[in-house]
This record gives structure tokens, C-alpha cells and sequence, in this order.
């Protein structure tokens, strides 16, 4: 059966019958509640997220961390849950919670047997109101925070590294500061401070539940009416058409930044360059910056880094391009490259802005162009597999720009964008230079002498 | 794409050593190939693709003397080409197919699973059998990728959690292969030939030690005479499967300075094996302790009351040739000891009191009660199947298996914490440059 293909393989493409998707509804309650459900009847089981549109990047000057230290708060009861009881009474029902900051986002989700939808939304809309901060809870978590800082961040010299370059990227704009917040500013965050950020931020009007699984849109609307319909839309909390963050200046001077730290196993440099601010919102330019990312980078032998630096000219252990569409303004589009021992980070620098010339000037491989567009329409099929990815892929969309439509159209639009665009797209962004320059590495070993002097 | 960008998660994810089945929602069938390959199948053909995982017995520790991580290299090879295809046009047919490979190697098995379309689903399987079967082993890929490799055991020795796992490790098991690193030494994977790679194909990829997982669209008939071509040119095993290990860490803290703002702490002793009449009990008290997310007592006293870590947990490692009980979190060099002290005072409540009825209660209702809600995606279903056959367990233990967590009672727990919960025993790693502990080495 299989044998006679041999090698036509690469050439087997075949039109994709892409089935339709899992049906997708979409309805605002008269309180401004946005819901969405996504139907899987496959497996007896729900996934109920709820997203708040405020996240580190709203958070006022000197209050780094709020967001994520209030989201760790949640779970610590209101004026009719213990401490603690909402996670008991999840996993009572043989459930799992958990929840999420980012800079755009707060969000919190569930996993339940189908039968138990009612009571996540009953706990989940008293804690949107009704929320009790207790000092010492408040003090107690403060210190989980920070060791949570310790285990994500400052035990990580990457981590660390990319704290920096942030930092050094924005000057002006609420992303240049961690989500988890500096260390600093996490310790004197107060009870105060966080009763007026959940007071400001959890409303209905300020929400978005996606419920994914084996439910049907009738029945969400019906037990979202009758846990969240009572709680009153907030007036003071406009919706995210008012997230207006402090915009950036001109990209118009290098930064450098050099991180050493003796933990570094692989030294690597990173470029940050700027993505034109009116490309925000825009979902075809977007689409094509993630298609040029997948061009350089998204195989780990047919795309341009890849082959150009690690398997032709042996200069690179790793070296990729990231770009992410789904922030509510834009972020840079970055280039790492992680030479071979031996090699120096300004060699590096140089090969890899060598290969983006080189780029520039050949264009893309129309082969490997229509792998990239096959595969992402494959995508659609394996992401009928994974309700709860879907669900979660639906909520951040929402929480950062774009509408339930953009989210169903992102695929045909990939589809349609052609190579010619990707490259036009590939010239305006590089004919600039970096704004930030970062390299990673370990200390310069003590000299010679000085060791021959001991 | 529009995927979610990095988030922060508010609490640590629960530990999942333990590989359990599900009740009858699911309907597994036995699948025999006509050259008598046995696999596992729950077909559902509403979404067009398939998973397939293949465990082959045996993993890393099949590694021959002199030649540690040869098996680890030899899998990350056989995505490098075959046939006629150097490794970018190996990728570029995958990549043209849209179909997923995975080569993995653990202690006691290597894992080959797929994910295809069920429209180009023979081109893509060919792919894989080329890869499994037919892999090239070119001199040029192998000096690349042993490069990556070591850049990654480079990488590791920097990383607090990798070392304290290796230094439990050495002190656990002697000469045991459990003793040392599958991806081997810097020194040992500079070292490997191309025979070495060969040779650890020629004994990872046997036909009599696969078992096989499918989940998705395929009917049994379908599956059978894919198994065939996909397995059958594959030649039978040659080299016996490891002996048992035995656990010879003396018991204690053993400190590893390490220049890091947190201590990693990795902790245990031995446990109990699946076939053990005491396994229930002691899977259910495990989930008191430490493996149920917020309410574990662990979780309760050492993040909740104390804020002493972010995350800790504990859960049954459940080897091959061994059974091992053990725990980690991380906490800031100056509260590690209070931390150790918490934990050593929970072994020591534990051993003499056991737990209490609501406790049990408790565990028994969440454990059985996610117990279905585990089974979406066909990927893991079909990693649940090879699992389950790997281990040994019957087809129809399905049905059996929450009957048996309800079944264990407070009398249960208490003998089997007086088995294995033993604060004397109980053997601490702690990497990085705790106050108030001395390295003791």
C-alpha cells in the first residue's frame, strides 16, 4: 500500500476539504456580557473561561504586578465562598481550574463534566462582585508571587534577558514593564490598591465567557442569564474602544543591551524591529507578518534560518524569528541567533542580517510557500480536536482586537495572501534597522595573568 | 496564528505520572494485523485525521556499555532522511503532507507517534515507515545533530531542576542505566559512532516489543493492514530488557551549590508498583498528599499557609524496573529549610495518623470524577492506549479502575503510609545555596 509513493511525496498535494468547523455562536446579554460557545459533542465534558479585558498593560505607574497578584487573589474567597472553596468545589466535582495574566488579559477557566456548567458560572459571577481581600491572604500571596518570580524569572537567565529587552524596547508603552511585575514594586503593592483594580476591571461589561464542549448555545444563554444576567453593567468601565495606551515615539536610536550571567550555556543575540503602529488592527497585514515568521523560521529544516545557518553554512545551533499577532498593540518582530561554540555574537549578528539580505534579494521559495499555506489550512482540522485550545485561542483574540468574524476569517485570509505580499511586507520591515540589540551571554573569563599571578 | 502569546498561570500544574484509563465512554478495540501486530483502536471518524503511538519497549536504558545516549541521538536521527531523502526533503514531504511526527526517548521506551490526514494518509505513513525502518543515518546529519545534543547537555547543567534530578538519581541507583543521563555526557555523545547508532536503532525498533494506540478516523480493517506496512519489516528484539533496579540513596539532604536566587528541591523514596495489592491505597494516598492540585495537604501547608513556594507536588513514578515516590517545588534560599521542615513533618503526620475520612471522601470524588473528563483529543487517547498496553494493564481494566479507588478504605492508607512514608528514609536533593543547610558535597 505504501511503497510504490516513493519519491513524489513532497509534490502530493491535494485540495483540502476542510469540514466546517465546530459551530460557533456569539450573543451579548443586556448587561454587556459577551459570550461565545463553541459546540464539541465528542466527549462529556465543558470548558468554561471567562476574560477580563484588563491586563499588566492597564495597570497605573508604580503598581507593576496587579493584575497577576489580584488574578492569584480570586481564588480567595468572597462573602459566601471560603478561602479557597472554589477550587474545592471544582475538583469536589472532579474538575480542574486554573487562570492567566498577560499584558492585554485576565482569565480564568474551568474544566467540568458538562452537567456542572451552572455551578461554575454561579461561582464564578459571585467572585466577580463579591470578591472579600483578607490582609494576611493578601500578605501570604504576595510572598507566592515573588517566589513564583524567583521559579519563572530570575532563576532563568533568558528570562531575565528578555525582562530586559522589553524594558529596553519600550520607552513609553505599559509592555516594556514584566507582566509579573519588578520585585520591587510587587512588595509594596496594598489592599487598597487592589480593591480599586478589581473594583475598576470585573464587571460584565468588561467580560467575555467562551464555554466550549458538549453544550449547545440555547443552553449557555440560559444559565448565563440566570448567573450572569442579575450583575449590573459598570458605567465607569467602558469597553476596550478605551484602552488607550501611551503610544510609543520614533524607533529612531539603537539600544544595546549586554546581559551576562555565568548560568548562560549557549550565548545567542536577539533584534527587536519595530512593526509600523498603523498595522495595528489591520488582520491581512497581521496574517502577514505571521506567514514572513513562517517563512524564516517555522520549519527546522526547510525554512530560510533554519537552512541557511544551521544545515548549510554550520554557523548557527538555533536561530528563529517570532512575531505574535494577537497583542492590542503591536509588539517588534524579533530575530534570534545562537551561534556555534566558537563563533562570536558579533559574527552572529552578521550572519543572520546577512541571510535576511539574501532574502530580501531572492524572494521565497514558492514550493515551501505552499507547504506553509497547506499546513495552516490543515491546522483548521486538527484544531477540531481541542475544544478547550479553541476556546482559549477564541478569548485571547477578543480580549486583543479582534471580533469572533476575524477570528472565522483569519484562515481565508492566510490563504489568500500572496508571496509577493509577504515580501513587500519583508522590505518595509527590514530596511530599517533593529531598534534593540541584546546578547546574552557569560562573564569574560578572568584573564591569564591573573591567574598565573595566584 | 492566532495562538495565545506567553501568560502567566496562577498555579503550578499537578504532576501527571499517573497514566489512568477511562469508564466505557470510550470503546476500545483490539485490532490484530494479518502479520499479527496487536494494536489498540477507539475509532471516531467526525474529525478527518488520525494519532498513532508506538511504544517500543526497553528506551535509554537498552543504551550498550561506552555508548550512553546513543539511543537518544539515533531517535533524534530518523527524522534526518531516508531512502533517497536527505533530511530538508524528508521535511519538506512531511511539511507537504501536513502531517506531525514525534521520536521520542525515555528511561524505558521510545515513542514514535503521528498525526495524519485520512486524505494523503498512506503517503504520509509511508514517510513514517521510511523514517522507522529504513532511516539513513547520513555522517553529515549525525554531526550536526550531535552538536545540537550536546549545545542541550550544556544547556542542562545549567538548569537547577536537570541537576537535581541527576544528582537524585546517582545516588539512587548505583549501576542501574535509571543511574545516569539517557541523553548521555558531553564526553560519552562525543564519543558515538555511526555503528553506535545502528546498533541502538537495530535494538530500540523491534517488532516484539511495540504496543500500538490509535484514536480517530480509521476503521479496524483499515488500521490492520497499515500496521502491517508500517511494522512488519521491523526485525525482532536482541538484547534482554534491563534488570530491577534497587534504591540505595541513604536517606537525608544532600545539598548541590549552585549560584541561583531559589532552591530546586527534588525529594522521595521507593513506592509501590501497579501489580502491588496495595496500589490503590497508595495512588489514593498520594493524592491527599500531594498530587491533588490546591487541596493536597502539601499544597495546603507549604504555598497556601506559608507562602513558601509557588508550586509543590509529589507523584508515583511508576518505572519499569522500579517503583519511586517523590516530590518537588522550589523555594528562595532563605526559606528552603523552613520548607524541608514543613514536608518532613507532613511525612511524619502522615505515617502515624494516616488521613481522615473527609480527606478520603474528597480524593475518592475528584479522582473518579475527572477520571472521564480525560479523555478528549485523539493525540492523548492514543498515547493512553500504548500506555496502558505498555504497562501491562488489561484491556478491560477501564471498567474496574473507579470501583477500585472507591474501594480503598482509611484502614488501607494507614498500612501502606506506614509502608512507604518514612521521614528516615526519605532522600532531599537541594541545588542551589540554601541558608541554614551544608552542602555536603
Amino acid at each position: 500500500m505504501f511503497r510504490r509513493l516513493g519519491l513524489t511525496l513532497g509534490l502530493a498535494f491535494t485540495p483540502l476539504a476542510v469540514q466546517a468547523t465546530g459551530e460557533i455562536s456569539d450573543f451579548t446579554l443586556d448587561n454587556g456580557l459577551q459570550v461565545v460557545v463553541v459546540e464539541d459533542h465528542r466527549s462529556p465534558s465543558v470548558t468554561h473561561m471567562i476574560w477580563y479585558r484588563a491586563g499588566a498593560a492597564d495597570e497605573l505607574p508604580g503598581q507593576g504586578g496587579i493584575a497577576h497578584l489580584l488574578e492569584h487573589l480570586m481564588f480567595n474567597g468572597t462573602d459566601d465562598m471560603a478561602p479557597g472553596e472554589f477550587s474545592e468545589t471544582v475538583e469536589a466535582n472532579g474538575g480542574s481550574d486554573n487562570a492567566f495574566t498577560s499584558w492585554d488579559y485576565t482569565a480564568y477557566h474551568q474544566t467540568v463534566a458538562a452537567d456542572r456548567l451552572g455551578l461554575m458560572m454561579q461561582m464564578e459571577a459571585d467572585r466577580m462582585r463579591d470578591l472579600v481581600l483578607v490582609p494576611e491572604e493578601v500578605e501570604t500571596e504576595i510572598s507566592v508571587v515573588l517566589e513564583e518570580r524567583a521559579q519563572r524569572t530570575d532563576g532563568s537567565p533568558g528570562a531575565l534577558f528578555n525582562e530586559q529587552m522589553s524594558a529596553a524596547y519600550y520607552r513609553n508603552h505599559p509592555y516594556g514593564q514584566p507582566i509579573i511585575g519588578w520585585r520591587h514594586e510587587i512588595r509594596e503593592l496594598t489592599i487598597e490598591m487592589l480593591q480599586d483594580w478589581y473594583d475598576l476591571h470585573y464587571h460584565p461589561n468588561n467580560a467575555i465567557v467562551v464555554v466550549a464542549g458538549d453544550v449547545t448555545p440555547e443552553e449557555v444563554r440560559a444559565l448565563a442569564e440566570e448567573h450572569y444576567g442579575p450583575i449590573p453593567a459598570n458605567p465607569d468601565t467602558d469597553d476596550q474602544e478605551s484602552r488607550v495606551r501611551p503610544a510609543e515615539p520614533p524607533q529612531n536610536a539603537l539600544r544595546r543591551v549586554i546581559y551576562e550571567d555565568p548560568r548562560v550555556a549557549n550565548p545567542y543575540v536577539s533584534m527587536l524591529f519595530p512593526v509600523d503602529e498603523t498595522l495595528a488592527y489591520d488582520l491581512r497585514s497581521q496574517a502577514t507578518l505571521e506567514l514572513l515568521r513562517a517563512v524564516l523560521s517555522d520549519s527546522d529544516f526547510t525554512s530560510v534560518f533554519a537552512r541557511e545557518l544551521q544545515i548549510e553554512n554550520e554557523v548557527s545551533l538555533f536561530a528563529a524569528a517570532y512575531y505574535s499577532s494577537t497583542n492590542l498593540d503591536n509588539r517588534p518582530f524579533t530575530l534570534l541567533n545562537m551561534p556555534i561554540p566558537g563563533r562570536s555574537l558579533e559574527q552572529a549578528e552578521a550572519d543572520i542580517l546577512g541571510v535576511v539580505e539574501d532574502f530580501l534579494e531572492e524572494g521565497i521559495d514558492q514550493a515551501a510557500f505552499d507547504r506553509i499555506q497547506f499546513q495552516w489550512q490543515a491546522s483548521q482540522i486538527y484544531a477540531q480536536d481541542d475544544a478547550a485550545g479553541q476556546a482559549r485561542s477564541l478569548g485571547t483574540a477578543l480580549t486583543t482586537g479582534y471580533s469572533v468574524e476575524d477570528w472565522e476569517n483569519w484562515l481565508e485570509v492566510t490563504a489568500s495572501i500572496t508571496t509577493d505580499e509577504v515580501m513587500e511586507m519583508a522590505r518595509a520591515l527590514f530596511a530599517q534597522d533593529p531598534a534593540v540589540i541584546g546578547h546574552l551571554t557569560r562573564p569574560a573569563p578572568e584573564t591569564e595573568e591573573e591567574e598565573v599571578s595566584q | 496564528m492566532l495562538t495565545a502569546p506567553v501568560t502567566l498561570h496562577a498555579q503550578a500544574q499537578p504532576a501527571t505520572e499517573e497514566i489512568e484509563p477511562v469508564e466505557a465512554i470510550i470503546d476500545i478495540q483490539l485490532v490484530t494485523s494479518p502479520g499479527g501486530i496487536e494494536a489498540w483502536l477507539v475509532q471516531d471518524n467526525s474529525i478527518p485525521f488520525m494519532a498513532i503511538e508506538m511504544w517500543f519497549d526497553g528506551g535509554g536504558s537498552l543504551d550498550r556499555p561506552g555508548a550512553r545516549g546513543a539511543t537518544n541521538l539515533m531517535m533524534a536521527l530518523l527524522e534526518e532522511g531516508t531512502g533517497d531523502l536527505d533530511s530538508q526533503e524528508f521535511a519538506a514531504a512531511q511539511e507537504g503532507l501536513a502531517a506531525s511526527f514525534g521520536f521520542d526517548t525515555y528511561r524505558d521506551e521510545v515513542v514514535v507517534s503521528a498525526e495524519v490526514l485520512t486524505q494523503n494518509r498512506d503517503e504520509a505513513l509511508a514517510l513514517l515507515r521510511g523514517a522507522i525502518v529504513e532511516p539513513s543515518f547520513d555522517e553529515g546529519a549525525l554531526e550536526r545533530v550531535r552538536q545540537q545534543v550536546i549545545s542541550g547537555i550544556e544547556y542542562d547543567l545549567t538548569d537547577p531542576d536537570t541537576i537535581s534530578g541527576r544528582t537524585f538519581n546517582a545516588l539512587a541507583y548505583g549501576d542501574h542505566p535509571y543511574a545516569t543521563s539517557l541523553d548521555g555526557t558531553v564526553e560519552s555523545v562525543a564519543g558515538l559512532t555511526r555503528d553506535d547508532i545502528v546498533a541502538a536503532h537495530r535494538s530500540a525498533l523491534v517488532r516484539d516489543r511495540v504496543s500500538v494506540g490509535v484514536a480517530g478516523d480509521i476503521t479496524p480493517e483499515e488500521l490492520g493492514a497499515l500496521l502491517d506496512e508500517l511494522l512488519g519489516d521491523l526485525p525482532g528484539s536482541d538484547l534482554p530488557l534491563p534488570e530491577q533496579a534497587e534504591f540505595m540513596a541513604p536517606g537525608g539532604i544532600e545539598v548541590v551549590e549552585f549560584p541561583v536566587p531559589q532552591s530546586s528541591v527534588l525529594f522521595g523514596n521507593e513506592g509501590i508498583t501497579r501489580t502491588d495489592d496495595d496500589f490503590f491505597p497508595y495512588f489514593v494516598m498520594n493524592q491527599i498528599l500531594g498530587a491533588g492540585g490546591y487541596r493536597s495537604r502539601l499544597n495546603q501547608e507549604v504555598r497556601e499557609e506559608r507562602g513558601l513556594t509557588y508550586g509543590i507536588s509529589t507523584w508515583t513514578g511508576l518505572s519499569d524496573y522500579i517503583a519511586m515516590h517523590q516530590g518537588a517545588f522550589s523555594s528562595s534560599n532563605d526559606l528552603v529549610a523552613e520548607a524541608i521542615d514543613v514536608v518532613l513533618a507532613e511525612w511524619e503526620d502522615l505515617s502515624e495518623n494516616g488521613v481522615t475520612a473527609e480527606e478520603l471522601e474528597a480524593a475518592q470524588r475528584y479522582m473518579t470524577g475527572a477520571y472521564p473528563l480525560r479523555f478528549s483529543g485523539n493525540g492523548s487517547i492514543a498515547g493512553t492506549l500504548a500506555a496502558m498496553q505498555a504497562d501491562d494493564m488489561p484491556i478491560d481494566y477501564i471498567n474496574t479502575r473507579n470501583e477500585r479507588v472507591m474501594a480503598v478504605t482509611l484502614e488501607d492508607i494507614q498500612r501502606v503510609a506506614e509502608r512507604v512514608i518514612d521521614p528516615e528514609t526519605l532522600q532531599f536533593v537541594v541545588v542551589g545555596r540554601p541558608d541554614g543547610l551544608e552542602p555536603s558535597n
